[in-house]
């Protein structure tokens, strides 16, 4: 066996993001302190947008199969994948200054950034249930370190306990649902375990009991009601700068691993999987959007706003047809962009001794920066999903794509709890906006983050023209993969 | 010959007992540590069990990477409990609540 029968090839992404975390986490410690991080910080990033373009070059036709088809190189894969890239650079740029005001600057930030892209990019082309085990870890231990990153701070290691206590609880029920999975059918490869399962009786209990087990470890990870107590603890005590790279790039690999297992290995359950989804969607849809209306702190509230936008997610990936596996893939993306843009925002106006993760810290920001507030206005609307944002055609494709399958009950409680969120997210534009500021400080103006806020936030309205081709990508992508 | 299903009932077991480990320990941090674990031993005995009655090695070989991924697990935990009790001076699970809402 070499290289070429393995097609080791299709790993050229991950390879390269893998092999650049570990220069970066080698190079900076033979130069000086502040030279190393910048050389990192470059580095990273354009190793990023080096890994995306290179997906988008050899963007795959057809699904590939490598490495005894333990992986898989098809266009969803690629489409997560350069998502997964452009999302995690622009966390990078963000955080920068916050970074550097806290003393949390240092090369190491970036390497765990790095490695955890790497285990997403495993993850969004895992073809068997090892890759995708393995792909998650790395992605979890990183976060782990990533969260804990702020040691001085009480909240932020409180936080990274939590979420590791629970996040290993997590995985662990995932194993064991792979277990009774590997049980069953004797194989760890997904496609066999499709096959395997094809005939299989709905009213199997072994089948029934690693099915549950799988959904719960699935909610856990994506923060789904009434697996979600770690988001809102996660997103408040987290610096944000790591906050903005939890509440990004890792959806996207949620989205993944539900998409691998649940399409990819389980779809012929879907009868069963269903219902379990819809329990969990509704609720979190439910919880979300009620229960951040009563938050003071901005983190907290776009903690709980996640939760709800998770539902949306799996209410695409519940409908159990082509159109809907596309729209939650839409919907995921879309979502990434505006957590990125709206983590960015709180970025952008904190200070060296100010978090500004205060709702009342938004209080008259119209006049202290009015184009910030211009681009928070856009951002809110596009996140209660008012036309003509992307946020509006994401709600609407998986609105559309549960009603076409039947199931419009579930469409209806989404709709209505969708415009009790709007409610939240107009006040955070009526404390920019209608409200006097509490004090007078200046926002400062970071000149590069500045311009990529503007261009992150605009290219949620500018989405209109091309936004149908977008579509038309993911549902191309979804249409090869769940053949 | 035992029957796979004792093995599948001990791993059950096992699994259960970590589980109630996590949600009723209240004192000690190192102890859900221990927990997390004892879960992931608990799935390596369905693997190895399966995989010995299947007749088919890839279950053994994902317990290696199991077990490779627990280490380096139980090492981020135990890092994260040192610095946890750096700045705050206690493991105790009760007081880990300044987080809320």
């Amino acid at each position: 066996m070499n290289l070429h029968t393995l097609k080791a090839a299709l790993a050229t992404p991950e390879m390269i993001v893998g092999f650049m975390a570990c220069l970066i986490l080698v190079a900076p410690l033979y130069m000086r302190r502040e030279t190393g991080i910048r050389l990192a910080y470059s580095l990273s990033i354009l190793t990023l947008v080096l890994a995306a373009a290179h997906v988008a070059m050899h963007f795959s036709t057809g699904p590939v199969a490598g490495f005894n088809n333990m992986f898989i190189d098809d266009p969803m894969s690629d489409l997560l994948k350069i998502t997964i890239c452009l999302v995690t650079a622009g966390v990078f740029v963000y955080s920068r200054r916050y970074n550097r005001d806290r003393g949390l600057d240092s090369a190491e930030y970036y390497v765990l950034g790095l490695f955890g892209v790497t285990g997403m990019m495993v993850m969004a082309s895992a073809n068997h249930l090892l890759t995708l085990y393995l792909g998650l870890e790395l992605m979890s231990l990183c976060l782990y370190a990533m969260i804990a990153f702020y040691r001085d701070d009480k909240l932020a290691v409180e936080s990274a306990m939590k979420y590791f206590v629970l996040g290993a609880l997590a995985s662990s029920i995932l194993l064991y649902g792979m277990s009774l999975l590997y049980g069953l059918t004797g194989s760890l490869e997904l496609s066999v375990i499709r096959g395997a399962l094809a005939g299989t009786a709905g009213d199997n209990v072994v089948v029934a009991l690693a099915v549950v087990f799988i959904v719960v470890a699935l909610a856990f990870k994506l923060g789904a009601v009434p697996f979600h107590m770690w988001v809102p603890d996660v997103y408040q005590g987290a610096p944000t700068s790591t906050t903005a790279f939890v509440g990004a790039a890792p959806k996207i690999a949620a989205f993944a691993i539900t998409a691998r297992l649940l399409i990819g290995g389980l779809e012929d359950l879907h009868g069963m999987w269903q219902q379990m989804l819809i329990i969990i969607a509704l609720l979190s849809i439910v919880t979300g959007n009620v229960v951040a209306i009563a938050q003071s702190n901005l983190k907290r509230m776009l903690a709980y706003s996640t939760i709800s936008h998770m539902g949306f997610f799996l209410c695409g990936i519940l409908a159990g047809t082509d159109a809907g596996y596309s729209a939650a893939l839409f919907y995921v993306i879309i979502y990434a962009t505006m957590s990125l843009a709206a983590f960015g925002v709180i970025l952008y106006l904190a200070d060296r001794d100010h978090e500004s993760d205060r709702l009342d810290d938004l209080r008259g920001l119209s006049r202290r920066s009015p184009w910030t507030a211009f681009l928070l206005l856009i951002l809110m609307f596009s996140m209660a999903g008012v036309p003509p944002t992307a946020g509006f055609f994401a709600k609407f494709s998986v609105i559309q794509a549960l009603v076409n399958a039947g199931l419009v009950w579930v469409a209806a409680v989404a709709v209505v709890f969708a415009v009790v969120g709007a409610f939240y997210y107009l006040r955070v534009i009526k404390l920019a906006y209608f409200d006097a500021p509490e004090t007078d400080i200046e926002t400062p103006a970071p000149a590069g983050a500045g311009t990529l806020l503007t261009v992150n936030i605009l290219l949620i309205v500018a989405i209109l023209p091309w936004i149908g081709s977008l579509l038309a990508l993911c549902a191309d992508a979804m249409r090869q993969f769940a053949v | 010959m035992i029957p796979l299903s004792h093995y599948l009932v001990l791993g059950a077991i096992l699994f259960g007992i970590s589980v109630v480990g996590i949600f009723l320990n209240r004192k000690n941090v190192v102890i859900l540590l221990m927990s997390i674990e004892l879960l992931l031993l608990a799935v390596n005995m369905n693997f190895v069990a399966f995989s010995h009655y299947l007749g088919d090695t890839a279950g053994q070989v994902f317990v290696f990477f199991i077990l490779t991924v627990a280490a380096a697990e139980a090492a981020i935990g135990l890092a994260i409990l040192i610095v946890l009790f750096r700045s705050r001076h206690t493991i105790n699970v009760e007081e880990l609540d300044s987080l809320k809402g």
